[in-house]
């Protein structure tokens, strides 16, 4: 049989291609530009070749902020993750219970990020927040927007709140996908509940989670929203991101410069760092 | 009209060479289907697609490393992404 070509498909690939252009590589080609220019405004450009990278690259104020961004990334996904793994594990798989558990879990991931930070701020204020009222009548000297400690607790706190349940939702769909079969396969077996989870379930879920993982990295990593709401970066810069510092040198110190050259090793580390996660977990799929 | 955009010659040719990578591959996947894939030194099942990223996050990143460890110029950083991108494509 005669195979038939048909290239009118590609059309249908248009609007996708000139959306990603418009909303993703023509700005990103511009960062490029200025990332090797000064400019004081007025649309002159001077050129400045590498000298921003340079800059930044040695610069102990971006040092210091890589350092808590992958503090906060790597933490709250050691949190998350197994976190989320265990709320699928007790979530009924029949019943009436399900689509009440799973409106429970998606509550969190409705709200806007803007929300979630002024939500959080309210509940932790030492004086008249819940959280940070009880705490401190409980005897714990708990100020977030004084003490570095406290404010990092509170941002971890705020995201595992805030995202736990997309954690939640893609290992369940991954649990609820597994065929009876397997179970009732390891029953006979007399397989205990670890030997059912370490075998049947983890491998199942290793694709959900791949995702998952990968979500929770680049949007963690990415995070500015909640954290500029909830803490603006400090007490002082104990909790300055990369993204607010990003803020801050773009729009407060309007250094458009050393801000483009920032955003793309910002933009690299993020690239490697997704696609090394990506093929270690594949791998070990694979293996 | 791209007046905004900050052109320069130095990051055209960048964009151009990119643009070449990509217009190579395609040429050479339209004439070679299915990219060419093994397993390399890493371990890692590589097309000549991935190839051609993991030399170019790589050298990046050798650039970036160059600047922050010992600064301008960057012949050096562009000789070692060179030989890089030589063993990625013969050995990856």
């Amino acid at each position: 049989m005669n195979k038939t070509i048909n290239q009118k498909a590609w059309l249908f690939v248009l609007p996708v291609f000139l959306l990603v252009a418009f909303n993703a590589i023509i700005p990103l080609m511009t960062v490029v530009n200025y990332s090797v220019q000064e400019t004081f405004g007025d649309n002159t450009f001077f050129w400045s070749g590498v000298l921003w990278f340079e800059e930044i690259l040695t610069s102990e104020r971006f040092h210091d902020s890589l350092g808590r961004q992958l503090m906060f990334t790597f933490s709250i996904l050691a949190i998350e993750v197994p976190l989320g793994i265990a709320i699928a594990l007790t979530m009924p798989r029949k019943g009436p219970f399900v689509p009440v558990c799973l409106v429970l879990m998606a509550l969190p991931l409705l709200i806007p990020w803007n929300v979630v930070g002024a939500m959080w701020n309210i509940f932790a204020l030492p004086d008249i927040g819940l959280l940070g009222y009880s705490l401190n009548a409980l005897g714990f000297d708990y100020n977030f927007t004084r003490q570095p400690g406290d404010a990092w607790f509170t941002l971890i706190l705020m995201d595992v709140w805030h995202w736990t349940s997309l954690v939640v939702l893609l290992s369940y769909a991954g649990l609820v996908s597994i065929p009876d079969a397997y179970y009732q396969a390891a029953k006979i077996d007399g397989a205990g509940s670890w030997s059912i989870f370490r075998h049947i379930q983890l491998p199942k879920m290793k694709r959900v989670l791949t995702i998952a993982v990968l979500l929770r990295f680049m949007d963690s990593f990415m995070i500015y929203t909640e954290a500029s709401v909830l803490t603006g970066g400090g007490p002082g810069n104990s909790t300055t991101v990369l993204s607010i510092d990003l803020v801050k040198i773009a729009l407060g110190q309007f250094d458009l410069g050393p801000a483009a050259a920032m955003s793309l090793i910002y933009f690299l580390i993020i690239l490697a760092l997704s696609w090394v996660f990506y093929t270690l977990m594949m791998r070990n799929e694979d293996s | 009209m791209l007046t905004w955009m900050a052109w320069t010659w130095p990051t055209a040719a960048f964009f151009a060479f990119i643009a070449a990578c990509l217009i190579t591959m395609t040429v050479l996947e339209l004439r070679r289907p299915g990219g060419a894939p093994r397993r390399g030194v890493l371990g890692l099942d590589t097309t000549r697609g991935d190839r051609l990223f993991i030399w170019l996050l790589g050298s990046a990143f050798i650039f970036l490393a160059w600047l922050g460890l010992v600064g301008t110029p960057l012949w050096a950083p562009l000789a070692i992404a060179l030989v890089y991108g030589f063993s990625v494509f013969r050995w990856v």
